[in-house]
């Protein structure tokens, strides 16, 4: 977090500002609303928000599947999404 | 009536293929099962369409076996997916018995190639370092086995079989069986009740074998081949009581399957903490990437297994009208149908495509 309380990271290649205290999915959602596909190719986002329905994975500097809801925002993060 | 010219006795993959087998002679077919078709050892095995060279008549099965599997190649239903099989040496003592292996494997009308050190890690750039090549089998394919085992079920159906679902067979008559609510089938009867063999025919001596499995999340690309290590018939074949080996497999999802573990004299199904973990770690000794990924679930199965490894598929020695078809271990999905038609071969007196001699029931009794 930089001294703004603001936290600047990247979303598939985009830069997006949430407040500190935001998580990924919050920063995702400036974005995109498609967070993941289903294995059949659906577009899947948050369901749950808190972690049990896994439906907002995504790539966080390179590791896939993190829940994005419950991840919070860091300074720098690269997230990708649609895996 | 419930007259039958056969009655098989269980849906697993063995009597899901009997049962299509004889269905697809013309014969008046009944099916058995108590539970899910397919819900045994079959819903926990891995579908892993492979050859092993160690045993000759296992390898006549098992290539049997293969060309009748190429059917379903296409079929949505199978999942079929041809990753072929990787076998990986650790070291130049096994790396030696690469050509003997090609050789049988090849001699059997098969297709297989020894790789070097450099060649296997463009097949599997994952791998750890430091092995000494393999062998690459390259026409090898996984299936998804409970989905076949219904449709083989299904095939035979709408050829006419009579499936008795949520019924299990309680006695062995004279060419009749008994179900548990009391009806009576009468016809000559197939048992393949897996590792429930020893209910009705106990003299058949046959043992559970405990394997654990774990699926991942998914990584597409990580892992092309279904990747085993050439030492995986010592931990197979071996009768130590507990034993585990590498064995991971790419599923058409980018899922991977992880095994593989080994236990006799163990009856709880539960997952082993110190197996899994005993398990994993020889994954990740051959694939230290494996060690990254998000687990989904793990579970067991119960592999049906004979005193010297192979089916019993025949007569049952000294009663009339009576087959067997059980006891294939790690095996039944790539042998299934081999063992359907073989079966079928002897019912109907034909001449076997395979020599039935090596998997007579009689050779348990002698």
């Amino acid at each position: 977090m930089n001294a703004a309380g603001v936290v600047r990271l990247s979303v598939d290649g985009e830069p997006v500002a949430v407040p500190a205290g935001s998580s990924v999915a919050a920063a995702v959602a400036r974005v995109t609303t498609r967070f993941r596909r289903s294995v059949r190719g659906e577009p899947r986002a948050p369901v749950c928000g808190m972690g049990v329905c896994f439906e907002c994975r995504v790539r966080i500097d390179g590791v896939p599947h993190q829940r994005a809801c419950i991840t919070p925002a860091r300074d720098g993060m690269q997230v990708n999404t649609d895996d | 009536m419930n007259g039958y010219d056969l009655i098989v006795v269980g849906a697993g993959i063995v009597g899901a293929s009997c049962a299509d087998e004889a269905a697809a002679a013309g014969l008046r077919v009944a099916i058995v099962e108590p539970g899910p078709i397919g819900g045994g050892a079959t819903a926990c095995a891995m579908g892993h369409l492979v050859a092993m060279d160690d045993d000759p008549a296992e390898l006549a099965l098992a290539r049997h076996s293969l060309h009748r599997w190429e059917e379903f190649a296409d079929l949505a239903e199978a999942e079929f997916s041809r990753c072929g099989t990787l076998w990986v040496a650790r070291n130049e003592a096994e790396a030696a018995g690469i050509a003997q292996r090609v050789a049988r494997l090849e001699a059997s009308g098969g297709e297989a190639h020894a790789v070097d050190a450099q060649a296997l890690y463009r097949l599997e750039p994952a791998l750890a370092p430091g092995l000494c090549g393999g062998m690459l089998v390259p026409r090898e394919a996984v299936v998804y086995p409970p989905r076949m085992a219904l449709h083989l079920v299904r095939r035979a159906r709408q050829r006419g079989a009579v499936l008795y679902a949520g019924r299990a067979a309680r006695r062995l008559g004279r060419a009749a069986v008994t179900l548990d609510d009391g009806t009576v089938l009468a016809g000559p009867t197939l048992v393949a009740t897996g590792c429930a063999l020893p209910e009705l025919l106990p003299q058949l001596p046959l043992r559970p074998r405990k394997g654990h499995l774990l699926i991942t999340d998914r990584y597409p690309g990580l892992l092309h081949h279904q990747v085993l290590e050439l030492g995986y018939a010592d931990s197979a074949h071996g009768h130590a009581g507990s034993s585990v080996a590498f064995n991971v497999q790419p599923r058409p999802t980018g899922q991977i399957l992880i095994g593989s573990s080994r236990e006799f004299d163990v009856a709880d199904p539960s997952v082993s903490a110190p197996m899994l973990q005993r398990m994993l770690q020889r994954a990740f000794d051959f694939m230290p990437a494996l060690r990254g990924l998000r687990a989904i679930r793990a579970w067991t199965g119960f592999r049906p297994a004979t005193p010297d490894g192979r089916p019993y598929l025949g007569a049952v020695p000294g009663r009339a009208d009576l087959w067997v078809a059980a006891g294939h271990e790690g095996l039944g999905v790539t042998t299934a149908l081999g063992s359907a038609q073989l079966m079928l071969d002897l019912l109907l007196g034909r001449t076997p495509a395979i020599d039935p001699a090596p998997y007579a029931p009689a050779r348990a009794l002698a």
